[in-house]
């Protein structure tokens, strides 16, 4: 039987809860493994799942400096979605999605992925010839999207301004159906308790202040809990990857850390069951299972490495946020936190081998890091395990910029703040 | 309901009766009451429904703490959902609601969840609702039938869906010294900082000032505190250099002492007042902080603690000596330290009864127990509550002899009848803003108390946010606080004197009360005792973990009574000291704040209106405006019964045969002076600038430093030293931006002077085969001839009096002509333009009719040059200087920018003569169900009069190599597809006869 | 955040733009040297600490600023104008930052 179903929580409930066993292991790390991953986030946990699940990699350690779970992958709005304009993206965000439709019963834990749709919001003509552009992109792609009017987006959402007197009108708009948003802690502790069963040991409050060397190959790393080798070294710390990559003498990459801001409004009765996004701005929302209306918008738009923004950017989101739903201007915000974000030059991630021999490099998310989690320890195992990337990312190398072939979701350039 | 209301008593207004409803019942109150004290005052015992559970609760606090009495306020169809009854000052015609339950707060089908109570514990999601692997109900279907009935079950209060008909507002404050909190210790600081004459902030979220001192019952440098706390509130309200704002809460401390505060101006006033806003978001850029924020009681964790009748000790004191409302006829306390003594006291001398005080320790202070006796109550140390009885009001209590050093219970339980239990855990600092500036607040064991850290940030602290132990002491820090903001040397005035009981500040270690039955340690998401121990006993033991495992702490309290008690079940279940299980961040807010007052006055006008000088004129003669960024432009003119395709077609159609115009006031303009102004254009444009002649134009076109096309325009050669550059109407404000990284940054040896000067022109294209004629039946002061004004040739002049800049260039790929004069004069230059068109049949003409144009010309704008594109791409090779580097030049060839599969530009026609649609996708071959190859997209698209065809712009791989080859048009979302021939994209005149002749 | 502009005084963050990396070095117009050219575009040291950045006060004076800035805690401990961000000369510097 499954260690977790409706019938194990009822007889638990009737030994009052006692035998629950830890979700992962707390073990000491061993001398060496075939592959360490540097990082506990939710890219880091998939990767160790799939070395495991996929490849029969199982002498693994994931290593986190803090408690597991603690960078992007609990501090972000929760979106799945693959509902990009440039192939490249649309393939590998579409093999996530497709990933997340399995990824509760994979993991027996229910990271509660609920395909709710996401809308993007129109506003002017040439605005949706862009979203046809994209949502065709995604139909040709193997994605699912649909235009719709704005008769059809008023149906869908209640409570949009979409009065033609509005300073943006809602002309229509782009819905991914299979789309939605998951429990986004739940994906942490579901991937490392799978990957814990598999033998994988996750090593918590655990610094990496070094990497070991033969040579320019790199050959394990110097942490806060003693040496420990590996065949393989995958760092997969979005947000951090500068400061890590130093340690390894990578003083430069194509990466800037950015603050983003998330907001999340008191509990509510159900308001809006899509996520929704603003066309005219920067403003993305959905409503949790407990009720919050969980929201977002740009990034501050200044390197840092501190969880915390200034308050510009929280009047920007909150204007959006009204002039989308003016019924909302008397709910309250509850709470605001920050994430680091490694944004890159082109908008799009990097997984891959190296820089360094022995080591594999997954980073540069920019915001789009949790709906990839799956997918992109899927790929990174995949790079790991045979020294070679997969298809689905074959196209997020690290020369790509300096061969010219970009991934320039945005057509932004080389300024990671308007990524 | 027995009606709780005192006979004397409290700080309300007797005299005053208000009126309001609840739940659809009218209540009445008086001029002071919050609707808490009001309904208590009315006998009620049951405000709210427990998240998870639906419990029945009662009020716990007397404060923004409040986990349980939340109501929604209801304003018309306007709904504001989870408003803490604690902080609702009562109005005549108040509306309020109770929340999470169906059909009744008295009876609540929900209450049901209570029967799963273990099934619901901690984490139960996670582990089931999964559903079938296989079947209908696979994947994600299954958890999304559950979800559904779950998100019903979950959430509070309901948002509504009617606009907010409310006003919000911002204001920018600047000050020396913020004081945030106006108990004792806040108005002592803020006296002392005033009188220096420093500009000063005083803030507190209550109506009115006092904080503590309006409900203590203490005695203040000789009259009651609330007398005092009035008396220092009027004094400094008179001051001229002190802004006082109450009903004010400083929820952000952000970088270089930016706070963000909320002012409720009107939510105690059925409808604000003339000129009123709702609510007051205000940004406050303060030298000084004082922050006296005070602190919040915490509650014990014992079985059944939830029960409506368990209260905070201080709470309880609160709406005695506040509110003149007794929260119990017969009180029984229960504490771990000496502060519920007062509370006692206090509740005594309003009229109830004390039916026990409950202590866990075995000792308590002089001070205390003199107190206990005045109560007449008996007095039980080493003892604890181990349940609390009842339903939907308390009925009693079980004690039973407590061990706190080792948490054992021992001896016969007894009960002891009570209908209401004033509880205190101690006292936690309010370090909310401190940490928020930056700091990890620091354990201090003697306080049982997290503290405020080292400032990161310019504040100071006093009272008891920094742990005071009296009001005294409060009152000495803030005077002392006061000073050292104000920059004072420390006043020789006599210290304060505070007639107090001495009570000893030290709580007893914290600790959970074991019995049997649910122990709840965040009230409001039904957080228990044992839902703290099921998460550490599956390794969700660092407190982020905790948190997030079991929501504690996470509900619109934001865990402020609830913190350290589920820390300190933690530390207890890993066997660490409460600093070892850790601490946690907070973060903005330190209270909800409104939405509406974050949008503040852009609510409902979320940026500017840009519009052209001509804007008028435009919506005069029935032009249907488009928004184009913050722009607005002409669509079309239409005429009535027209569709946007005939109008479009009539306009164009009348260009190419006659002539129309249109305005082009809202490119960029950008006036480029200076010695080296030629030479910076020449680095900055892929074509030379330094070789045009005075008088004459070019077209330019700009990279990016990464080589991708950027932008283009014409700019004009004025004079030896000064241009007029133009750009898209998208980029003006980025490419001006980037002009100057150039000469700030880049080189700033080059004598160049930059002005933005898109506003000060207004600017109309006027094309067509009588362009020319139109010209010099209106201009004065020049020829404007061939010879006179040749292709890209400058000259100036006059219209109607008015001086006007015309340049002889084509976008529409006619004879055509910019005419730029001063903005203020553009609609009377823009009239006297189509007075002389008029009987060249002249038509104006919008951007529907421009884009037809200029893709019957095969020209580019912004959906060919998308970020995306090289010069390559674009076919713009040409203008690439082969003689001279500039921007992007080095990088713009890289091996992947000229790879054979880019998208490159060309022409699509449809064969089937039907409409072409922008952001179709282009494919070789098969049917919208089966489609071919994918190789590119269509740009723009248009019916071409000019060549009767529907046309258009397309992006495809390989780019000229296709041309003459069939293709399909492939438009899933828009379910169509259709066969097209890929051709040049110069479908117009490609020799430019036209325009040259 | 607040930055002082030389030439303003102290300004809120929303007036100005910020323009990124201050450690890059522009190769010579001329050069063709792909990774100079690589490094100048694309490459960032995304310092951990104390990192010098451009900022323009697009809101005010339109200038261009050298800020040396803590990524860590934000504040700011130096600021000059861009046109005189040589290290040979000594660029206006005034200190501005969280704690007095």
């Amino acid at each position: 039987m499954a260690e977790y179903s409706a019938l194990s929580l009822l007889r638990n409930a009737f030994s009052g809860n006692k035998d629950w066993k830890p979700a992962w292991r707390k073990p000491d790390p061993k001398p060496s493994y075939d592959v360490i991953i540097i990082g506990g986030g939710g890219h880091g946990l998939s990767t160790a799942y799939y070395l495991a699940a996929e490849h029969g990699i199982t002498n693994v350690a994931v290593i986190e400096r803090g408690w597991l779970g603690q960078g992007n992958i609990g501090r972000n709005t929760t979106m799945i979605r693959s509902n990009y304009l440039l192939p490249d993206n649309i393939r590998f965000y579409e093999h996530s999605v497709k990933l997340w439709e399995n990824l509760s019963h994979e993991l027996n834990y229910n990271v509660m992925f609920s395909q709710r749709g996401v809308l993007n919001l129109a506003h002017t003509p040439s605005q949706m010839d862009d979203f046809a552009r994209r949502g065709n992109a995604m139909r040709l792609n193997g994605a699912d999207a649909e235009l719709l009017s704005a008769d059809e987006v008023a149906r869908k959402v209640p409570g949009l301004d979409m009065s033609a007197s509005a300073r943006f009108p809602i002309i229509g708009g782009l819905l991914q159906p299979r789309a939605g948003t998951a429990r986004h802690d739940a994906v942490a502790w579901g991937f490392a308790r799978g990957a814990d069963r598999r033998g994988v040991d996750i090593i918590e409050n655990c610094e990496v202040t070094g990497f070991l060397r033969d040579g320019d190959r790199i050959i394990g790393v110097k942490t806060t809990r003693g040496e420990i080798r590996a065949r393989k070294t995958a760092v997969a710390v979005a947000g951090m990857t500068g400061h890590v990559m130093k340690l390894a003498g990578i003083d430069k990459l194509p990466i800037e850390s950015h603050v983003l801001q998330a907001f999340v409004s008191e509990s509510l009765k159900p308001f809006v069951d899509p996520a929704v996004t603003f066309g005219s701005g920067h403003l993305y929302m959905t409503q949790s299972d407990k009720g919050g209306l969980v929201f977002g918008g740009d990034i501050d738009g200044y390197n840092t490495y501190a969880q915390r923004g200034n308050l510009p950017i929280v009047e920007d989101v909150m204007s959006e946020m009204i002039a989308m739903f003016p019924g909302l201007a008397r709910v309250r915000l509850l709470r605001s936190w920050g994430g680091i974000m490694d944004m890159s030059m082109d908008g799009s991630p990097i997984i891959t081998t190296g820089p360094l021999p022995g080591m594999y490099l997954n980073c540069g998310w920019c915001y789009g890091g949790f709906k990839a989690t799956p997918a992109s320890g899927w790929a990174f195992a995949y790079t790991i395990a045979r020294d070679q990337p997969h298809a689905i990312n074959a196209a997020y190398t690290l020369d790509r910029f300096n061969r010219g072939i970009l991934i320039d979701e945005k057509g932004q350039g080389a300024t990671p703040r308007l990524h | 309901m027995s009606p709780r209301r005192a006979a004397s008593g409290g700080r309300i207004d007797r005299a005053r009766t208000i009126r309001f409803t609840f739940d659809g019942r009218a209540y009445t109150g008086h001029a002071g009451d919050t609707l808490a004290s009001a309904l208590m005052a009315n006998g009620a015992t049951l405000f709210g429904r427990s998240f998870k559970y639906h419990r029945p609760r009662g009020v716990l606090t007397a404060g923004i703490d409040e986990p349980n009495a939340l109501v929604t306020i209801l304003s018309g169809d306007v709904r504001e959902p989870n408003i803490p009854a604690t902080t609702v000052e009562i109005y005549d015609g108040l509306s309020a609601a109770s929340q999470n339950r169906f059909p009744s707060l008295g009876f609540d089908i929900g209450a049901v969840n209570q029967l799963g109570g273990k099934l619901l514990s901690a984490g139960f999601y996670y582990k089931t609702f999964m559903g079938p692997v296989v079947g209908p109900l696979k994947g994600t279907r299954f958890w999304m039938f559950c979800e559904h009935f779950i998100r019903r079950a979950a959430g509070l209060g309901s948002a509504g869906y009617a606009a907010d008909d409310a006003r919000y507002e911002k204001m920018n404050a600047f000050c020396d010294i913020l004081v945030v909190g106006a108990g004792p210790a806040g108005l002592s600081a803020a006296k002392a900082a005033a009188t220096a004459g420093h500009r000063l902030i005083l803030a507190d979220l209550d109506a009115t000032l006092g904080g503590s001192a309006k409900w203590s019952g203490e005695t203040i440098d000789g009259k009651d505190a609330a007398g005092w706390a009035e008396a220092a509130a009027t004094e400094l309200a008179a001051l001229p250099n002190v802004r006082v704002l109450p009903r004010t809460t400083v929820w952000g401390y952000y970088d270089n002492n930016t706070l963000a505060a909320l002012e409720r101006v009107a939510d105690h006033r059925l409808t604000p007042g003339k000129g009123e806003p709702r609510h007051r978001h205000w940004t406050i850029r303060a030298d000084t902080v004082v922050l006296a924020s005070g602190a919040f009681e915490r509650t014990l964790v014992f079985p059944g603690n939830d029960r409506p009748g368990v209260m905070l000790a201080s709470a309880a004191e609160r709406y005695a000596n506040e509110y003149g409302v007794l929260p119990g006829n017969n009180v029984a306390i229960f504490t771990n330290n000496d502060s519920a003594y007062c509370a006692a006291a206090a509740l005594r001398q309003a009229g109830a009864s004390i039916a026990a005080i409950i202590d866990v320790r075995p000792d308590i202070s002089t001070a205390a127990r003199d107190l206990a006796a005045q109560t007449g109550a008996e007095l039980l140390l080493g003892h604890a509550v181990i349940k609390a009885e009842g339903g939907k009001q308390l009925t009693g209590i079980k004690v039973q002899r407590f061990d706190n050093s080792t948490g054992v219970l021992s001896g016969e339980p007894r009960s002891i009848e009570a209908d209401c239990l004033a509880i205190s855990g101690g006292w936690s600092p309010v370090v909310h803003l401190a940490s928020q500036a930056g700091g990890k607040p620091e354990w201090d064991a003697d306080r049982q108390a997290f503290m405020p850290p080292p400032a990161t940030q310019n504040w100071i602290g006093a009272g008891a946010f920094t742990g005071a132990a009296n009001t005294e002491t409060a009152i000495a820090e803030g005077r002392k606080a006061g000073e050292k903001a104000a920059g004072a040397k420390a006043s020789r005035a006599r210290p304060v004197k505070v007639f107090a009981p001495a009570l000893d500040p030290h709580p007893a270690p914290y600790r959970e009360i074991r019995a049997d039955g649910k122990a709840f340690v965040d009230l409001q998401h039904d957080v228990t005792a044992e839902d703290v121990r099921l998460a550490h006993r599956e390794g969700f033991v660092s407190v982020e973990h905790l948190k997030r495992y079991t929501t504690l702490g996470m509900a619109t309290d934001q865990g402020k009574t609830s913190n350290v008690p589920g820390l300190a079940i933690m530390a207890d279940a890993r066997g660490l000291s409460i600093p070892e299980a850790g601490t946690t961040r907070f973060r903005p807010p330190f209270a909800a704040v409104s939405l509406g007052a974050l949008a503040g006055e852009r609510y409902g006008d979320l940026r500017p209106d840009r519009l052209t000088p001509m804007h008028d004129w435009h919506v005069e003669q029935g032009a249907r405006m488009l928004p184009a960024g913050l722009w607005f432009r002409p669509q079309i003119y239409g005429d009535p019964g027209e569709t946007v395709e005939q109008a479009y077609v009539r306009e164009a159609k009348a260009v190419r045969e006659s002539v129309g115009m249109v305005d082009v006031s809202t490119l960029g303009k950008i006036a480029v002076q200076g010695p080296d102004a030629a030479q910076f254009l020449d680095r900055v444009y892929t074509n030379m600038f330094s070789t045009l002649a005075v008088g004459k134009a070019r077209y330019g076109l700009m990279l990016r430093e990464d080589g991708i096309a950027y932008d283009d325009g014409t700019t004009w050669r004025l004079g030896e030293q000064e241009f007029l550059m133009t750009t898209t109407t998208a980029n003006a404000g980025k490419v001006m931006q980037q002009l100057e990284y150039y000469l700030d940054i880049v080189w700033p040896e080059l004598k160049v002077h930059l002005t933005s000067v898109s506003d000060e022109w207004a600017g109309a294209a006027i094309a067509g085969p009588k362009a020319r004629d139109v010209l010099a039946a209106c201009v004065a002061g020049t020829k404007v001839d061939n010879e006179a004004l040749p292709f890209m040739g400058i000259v100036h002049g006059q219209i109607d009096g008015v001086k006007v800049m015309i340049c002889r260039l084509s976008f529409s790929g006619e004879m055509a002509f910019e005419v730029y004069c001063g903005a203020g004069f553009g609609t009377h230059v823009w009239e006297a333009l189509m007075q002389a068109g008029k009987p060249f049949g002249i038509v104006p003409y919008g951007m529907e009719a421009l884009g037809t144009l200029r893709i019957e010309k095969g020209h580019v704008t912004g959906a060919e040059i998308d970020g995306r594109t090289t010069a390559r791409d674009l076919y713009l090779d040409w203008m690439l200087s082969k003689k001279k580097p500039f921007a992007g030049s080095a990088v713009m060839d890289r091996d992947g920018l000229l790879s054979p599969s880019r998208l490159k530009l060309v022409g699509v026609v449809s064969l089937d003569d039907q409409a072409l649609a922008g952001g179709a996708h282009i494919v070789t071959g098969g049917s919208l169900e089966q489609p071919g190859e994918d190789i590119g997209h269509i740009t723009a698209v248009c019916y071409s009069p000019a060549l009767g065809k529907y046309i258009g712009l397309a992006l495809v791989k390989g780019g000229k190599e296709r041309i003459g080859r069939r293709a399909w048009s492939c438009d899933p979302v828009r379910k169509r597809f259709g066969p097209i021939q890929i051709v040049s994209h110069h479908f117009y005149d490609p020799e430019g006869s036209r325009m040259h002749g | 955040m607040l930055i002082t502009c030389p030439y303003c005084g102290p300004r809120d963050l929303s007036e100005f733009t910020y323009q990124g990396d201050a450690n890059r070095a522009r190769p010579d117009p001329a050069s063709t040297e792909q990774q100079a050219w690589y490094d100048y575009v694309y490459q960032r040291v995304n310092t951990v600490g104390d990192h010098k950045e451009y900022w323009q006060h697009s809101g005010g004076c339109r200038s261009h600023l050298v800020v040396v800035r803590s990524t860590l805690t934000h504040v700011i401990s130096s600021v000059g104008f861009a046109r005189e961000h040589d290290e040979r000369k000594s660029a206006t510097r005034h200190k501005s930052g969280g704690k007095a």
